[in-house]
């Protein structure tokens, strides 16, 4: 290790540090600040770690995320608590070898087009299980968790989340992105097995997802099909992973960070139309920085103001 | 039986009709329009105004509506979708940007929806009298929506296939390279694609309202399925539109009648996945 990502090691552990001992001294509404935050954190990094390099644009994060949440909805009073996450990281990761087995061979368009309705797909299938089968529409989450709880469960998976993002970037997978994103025929004739990577990171992304969904459940106690599977997760999570730009290692989390609290903001005080400005700053973010905030950075930073 | 081949039929009918619109958008223009099933459902509800405040029949509102989404459509393609086009290096990352564009408009459209009118069902009655069809009973409504739809399919068809102006489109469609050395104007023909892919959702609005209950979150159910229509029948292809729309409305309505209403949309993700493994590129479409 050099002394560059030594000191970076350092610097960001030191963050960590501070970050967790921060419910213990702020009020109660900021740690349930910092929670989402770090929960959007998470899910932008994971989402950017599958769709930055790959540029298979996901559409699917919610879909992801409710099987999480659901999951503990349904498991949480039958067995202990870690062996529910398991369960819900499996549940996640099965769902994302099933799609990704079938969608990833297929042209990038059409992953798209499926991921986009992959949520509703899932919400309604998951609607016609209940009350059907089990005959419930609607859950209980009783577990024993306050905000910061909650809060230090979700530092560890973001830490963990950047952690496999960064020695992704640094492994032989990482080289073979880079390849895969620059020219997918180039990189498949240079003998890198395509589809198998992008599975490999569909997978994990779509993994982390989930649990971050299940780690979050106990923040709702009520949780029902409407509630985990809203479609402004997905689009939240794709704006802020745009926004810092998806090929970065910290460009997620930097453009999570802003627009969360914009977003806090706006919810709040915007609480009608919400959505409308959700949309039209989207529409902004990909008119105004195609490839991110960071890329920006560097371009003003080269002189090239394209 | 029949009873669900003519429902299924109806139901088709409707999922070509808007498809149609979203594969000229996409084959012609290049715009992967995820904001297109929002304009179906803003159609609905400019009906169903016009229906219930000014006690305008449907049809009537057809005049209206139509023309009115070609220039809703043709406002958002020169304001959004104009600037993407310039900047787009090569066809993917047009077809990435104009997903993400549209993606945000497709909140925007719904937020508005939303504010007026809120999230509930809504509905009208119109012309909601049975009429006996081979044997079983159709509601009039539903049978003037599968005319409606395929009289509006045959004119487009014979447009794009019988003209020199559908030529043109066609031949942007094929070889968006090669037909400006033949003096076509590419950039009016993408313009004009999308704008008549966008009379064609509020025409597809007007249809649906007359027998469906709508609601402002179900543009993304429709999108959805138009979007799945098109890659089964092939990017770009208006025959293969109207026969994969059919099939999808046959699907249905057999699914819904013999296994569980609640499992229409999985089924129909069913479909969709099996054709792609067997036929990457739809029924129709070219290697």
């Amino acid at each position: 290790m050099t002394m560059k990502t030594s000191f970076a090691f350092a610097l960001a552990g030191l963050a960590l540090v501070v970050l967790a001992l921060a419910p213990l001294v702020l009020p109660d509404y900021w740690t349930g600040v910092l929670l989402g935050m770090t929960g959007y954190v998470t899910l932008a990094t994971a989402w950017a770690l599958f769709s930055g390099p790959t540029r298979y644009v996901s559409l699917a994060t919610v879909a992801f995320f409710g099987v999480g949440a659901y999951t503990v909805a349904v498991l949480n009073e039958v067995m202990p608590y870690p062996l529910v996450l398991l369960c819900a990281a499996g549940i996640g990761m099965t769902m994302a070898l099933l799609v990704g087995l079938s969608t990833l061979r297929l042209a990038g368009v059409y992953f798209v087009i499926f991921t986009f309705g992959l949520a509703e797909l899932v919400r309604q299938t998951v609607s016609w299980w209940e009350v059907n089968v089990t005959y419930t529409m609607g859950r209980y989450v009783f577990l024993p968790f306050e905000g910061r709880h909650i809060y230090w469960q979700l530092l560890v998976l973001a830490a963990v989340t950047l952690l496999i993002s960064w020695a992704i970037g640094r492994s032989r997978i990482g080289l073979a992105l880079k390849a895969l994103g620059d020219d997918e025929t180039v990189a498949a004739h240079a003998g890198v097995d395509v589809t198998r990577i992008k599975l490999l990171l569909f997978v994990i992304s779509a993994t982390i997802i989930t649990l971050v969904g299940a780690i979050q459940a106990p923040r709702w106690t009520y949780i029902e099909p409407s509630i985990v599977f809203n479609p402004t997760v997905s689009f939240m999570t794709l704006i802020m992973a745009l926004l810092g730009g998806a090929m970065r290692l910290w460009g997620p989390l930097v453009g999570a960070v802003p627009l969360f609290l914009l977003f806090e903001w706006l919810s709040v005080s915007f609480p009608d139309h919400f959505s409308i400005i959700l949309g039209l700053l989207f529409i902004l973010i990909v008119f105004v920085m195609p490839n991110g905030v960071l890329a920006k950075f560097d371009d003003l930073r080269k002189g090239n103001r394209a | 039986m029949l009873e669900h081949v003519v429902n299924g039929l109806v139901l088709g009918g409707t999922y070509a009709l808007v498809a149609m619109g979203l594969t000229i958008q996409y084959g012609i223009a290049r715009i992967m329009n995820l904001s297109f099933g929002d304009t179906i459902i803003a159609a609905c509800f400019a009906t169903y105004v016009l229906f219930s405040a000014f006690s305008i029949s449907p049809l009537l509102a057809l005049l209206i509506l139509v023309p009115a989404g070609y220039g809703f459509s043709l406002v958002i393609y020169k304001v959004i979708m104009k600037p993407l086009v310039a900047r787009a290096p090569d066809e993917g990352a047009l077809e990435v940007d104009s997903i993400l564009v549209t993606f945000g408009l497709l909140f925007v459209l719904q937020g508005v929806l939303l504010t007026l009118f809120g999230g509930g069902y809504n509905s009208y009655s119109f012309l909601n009298t049975p009429v006996n069809l081979l044997g079983t009973v159709v509601a009039g409504n539903r049978l003037l929506a599968l005319v409606l739809s395929l009289l509006i399919g045959a004119v487009l068809v014979l447009t794009l296939y019988r003209t020199r102006w559908g030529m043109v489109l066609r031949a942007v469609a094929l070889a968006p390279q090669s037909a400006p050395l033949f003096g076509i104007d590419t950039d009016r023909a993408a313009r004009t694609a999308f704008a008549i892919g966008g009379a064609m959702a509020a025409t597809g609005g007007v249809v649906v309202s007359m027998f469906q209950t709508f609601t402002a979150t179900a543009g993304v159910v429709f999108t959805m399925k138009a979007l799945i229509v098109v890659i089964l029948g092939g990017k770009g292809s208006v025959p293969g539109a109207i026969v994969a729309g059919l099939l999808l409305g046959l699907v249905e309505t057999f699914v819904a009648a013999y296994i569980d209403p609640g499992l229409t949309l999985a089924a129909v993700y069913t479909v969709f996945l099996l054709l792609l493994l067997v036929r990457p590129n739809g029924i129709f479409g070219k290697a």
